[in-house]
């Protein structure tokens, strides 16, 4: 290294050590951080572990395929995720179905369609939506939302009520339907928000080739702008459905819980309820290890679920790598 | 079949400012002609009015008459679209599209015509990549990404691409000032051939090239910042070259200014 430079011409010792002691400052504050976060995911993956486990062991019926749920009794104890495993993944994956094409579909209108008067507060006013709070939006769900959606809901349940999707519910407005439509909504802003950004950032010399060839506007979006735009698509998406998975407060005041020991009913028009809103709804109970050890267990379910949407996200985008540059 | 086009009192606005004023000029099928001159003189634009890519820029917009055979493309009823399809175009920076292989970067143009004949497919992308000198090359990875090809690659592919779908024009934008001198000179070997089947319009900033493959050459020139860009002299490039009528030509040529 030393025979690099002239012996005149060598940096002095102190300017290098003033450079270096810089980017070993920051050099340890940005591994730091990246350890943090890892640190900090093991950590709760661990608590969730160690306060699940003696609890699962104790349980009286099968935790993955059981759908009782009774820890009043901490000496036999019976409780299983099946009703609220289902109820969670019908809720999100109903309120994706509803927001992905609605927010495509704003983020082409923003980006490719809009005068550029009206992309800037179109987005803003997306962007807004993201900044209301859950609560407001269960109330502002099952006040005035339930009942607008409700002529959907008949119609549905009246034309399609074969398909057990969408057979009979429940009177209240307290339904999954209810509450997928909610959190479409809820999820709608991040799903266009990024979306918006990737679609953006298409360049405009493959859109211009498109164009060239003879591709009509919608053609050139199909053939250069959505393909681009699709990893980041589906990641935004991912996003979306993580958290509508764990949405709490909205969907807890909205989905009415169903009468103990009631028959599974897997229409869109039945209550329920999903992991968050039963552990939310229970908070009064954590009164012993044991029953918490059931919640926590349910936590760790919901945990694990969310890992496994963006583990398959990952995969998805991956797989198509070496087309995105 | 290569198209004999016209342009008559052809004026090009973006928003309110006058890029280009009244362009007349004849260019000749199945030969290249080459458009000259210093940057924002409006060779581009103009380039761009003769497949109305203009008109996706907002505010782009023209007047006056641009004949191919004898009908105005500029008319009030004619689809850009339409246009488009006709009068293929080969950018500056070689832009195939990223998320297509090799093939599908070949064949989708034809595919926007409603071509899903697998064998016809394959056969039209043989025969444009085999015009695009580019066949031996990637014969064997036709299904791998057109961005994993080298920046000459890819530009012989847009090329390719271009031509698949038989157009009548081919226009070029600098299509090798993002390129190293060999595969210049490949681009070039191919521009010479691409005239036997189609009209060559080719915007350069690079002088010899002009002279090296071009029939006839057009120079472009502006009176100063903000004033439209304007033909200034048309002729065999041969002449422009050694004895150009125009002052200005010239000055430009030598090397004097631009």
């Amino acid at each position: 290294m030393t025979a690099f430079y002239p012996p005149d011409t060598k940096p002095s010792q102190k300017s290098r050590s003033t450079g270096r002691g810089g980017d070993r400052a920051v050099a340890f504050l940005t591994s730091s951080a990246g350890i943090a976060i890892i640190v900090t995911v093991v950590l709760v993956g661990v608590f969730l572990l160690w306060q699940a486990i003696p609890s699962v062991m104790a349980d009286q019926v099968s935790f993955l395929f059981s759908r009782e749920w009774d820890v009043s009794d901490t000496d036999d104890l019976r409780f299983g995720i099946l009703d609220l495993l289902y109820t969670t993944v019908l809720s999100s994956v109903f309120a994706m179905a509803l927001a992905v094409p609605v927010a495509i579909g704003i983020a082409l209108y923003i980006t490719q369609y809009a005068p550029l008067k009206l992309a800037k507060p179109v987005a803003y006013v997306v962007d807004l939506l993201a900044a209301v709070p859950s609560i407001i939006f269960g109330l502002w769900g099952i006040i005035v939302l339930a009942p607008v959606i409700q002529p959907v809901a008949t119609f549905l349940n009246s034309t399609l009520g074969w398909f057990p999707l969408f057979g009979d519910g429940i009177k209240s407005p307290g339904t999954v339907f209810t509450a997928g439509v909610v959190l479409a909504i809820m999820i709608l802003p991040i799903i266009t928000a990024i979306s918006r950004e990737v679609v953006d950032q298409t360049p405009l010399l493959n859109k211009e080739a498109a164009l060239a060839l003879g591709a009509t506007k919608w053609e050139a979006i199909k053939m250069v702008v959505l393909p681009f735009g699709k990893p980041g698509i589906i990641s935004a998406s991912m996003l979306g459905l993580g958290r509508a998975l764990g949405e709490t407060i909205a969907v807890m005041i909205i989905l009415s819980k169903p009468a103990p020991n009631a028959d599974f009913n897997p229409s869109l028009f039945a209550g329920g309820e999903t992991f968050a809103s039963k552990i939310a709804n229970n908070a009064a109970e954590f009164d012993s290890p044991e029953k918490t050890g059931a919640y926590i267990a349910a936590g760790l379910v919901l945990f694990i679920l969310t890992f496994v949407v963006n583990a398959i996200a990952r995969w998805v985008i991956n797989r198509r790598k070496e087309y995105s540059e | 079949m290569a198209k004999n086009i016209e342009a008559i009192d052809v004026n090009v606005y973006y928003s309110s400012f006058l890029a280009v004023e009244d362009i007349n000029m004849e260019i000749e099928p199945n030969a290249v002609t080459a458009f000259i001159g210093p940057s924002g003189c409006g060779k581009t634009t103009f380039l761009r009015t003769m497949n109305r890519m203009i008109e996706t820029i907002p505010g782009g917009r023209v007047e006056g008459q641009l004949m191919m055979n004898g009908e105005n493309t500029l008319a009030a009823g004619v689809d850009p679209v339409a246009v488009r399809r006709d009068v293929g175009m080969v950018f500056q920076r070689p832009n195939p599209f990223p998320t297509m292989s090799i093939f599908d970067n070949v064949v989708a143009g034809l595919k926007l015509n409603g071509e899903r004949n697998k064998s016809t497919l394959a056969e039209v992308a043989e025969r444009a990549l085999r015009s695009a000198n580019l066949w031996e090359e990637v014969k064997d990875r036709l299904d791998r990404p057109g961005a994993g090809l080298s920046g000459g690659q890819q530009q012989r592919l847009c090329i390719a691409r271009a031509i698949a779908v038989s157009p009548d024009v081919i226009l070029m934008d600098e299509p090798c000032s993002a390129l190293d001198p060999i595969s210049t000179l490949a681009i070039e070997d191919l521009i010479t051939e691409l005239k036997t089947e189609y009209t060559v319009v080719i915007v350069t900033h690079n002088m010899q090239q002009a002279s090296r493959v071009s029939d006839t050459t057009a120079f472009f020139n502006i009176a100063g910042v903000g004033q439209p860009g304007q033909l200034i002299e048309m002729g065999p490039t041969q002449k422009i070259f050694s004895n150009p009528d125009e002052p200005a030509t010239e000055d430009y040529i030598s090397g004097r200014f631009g």
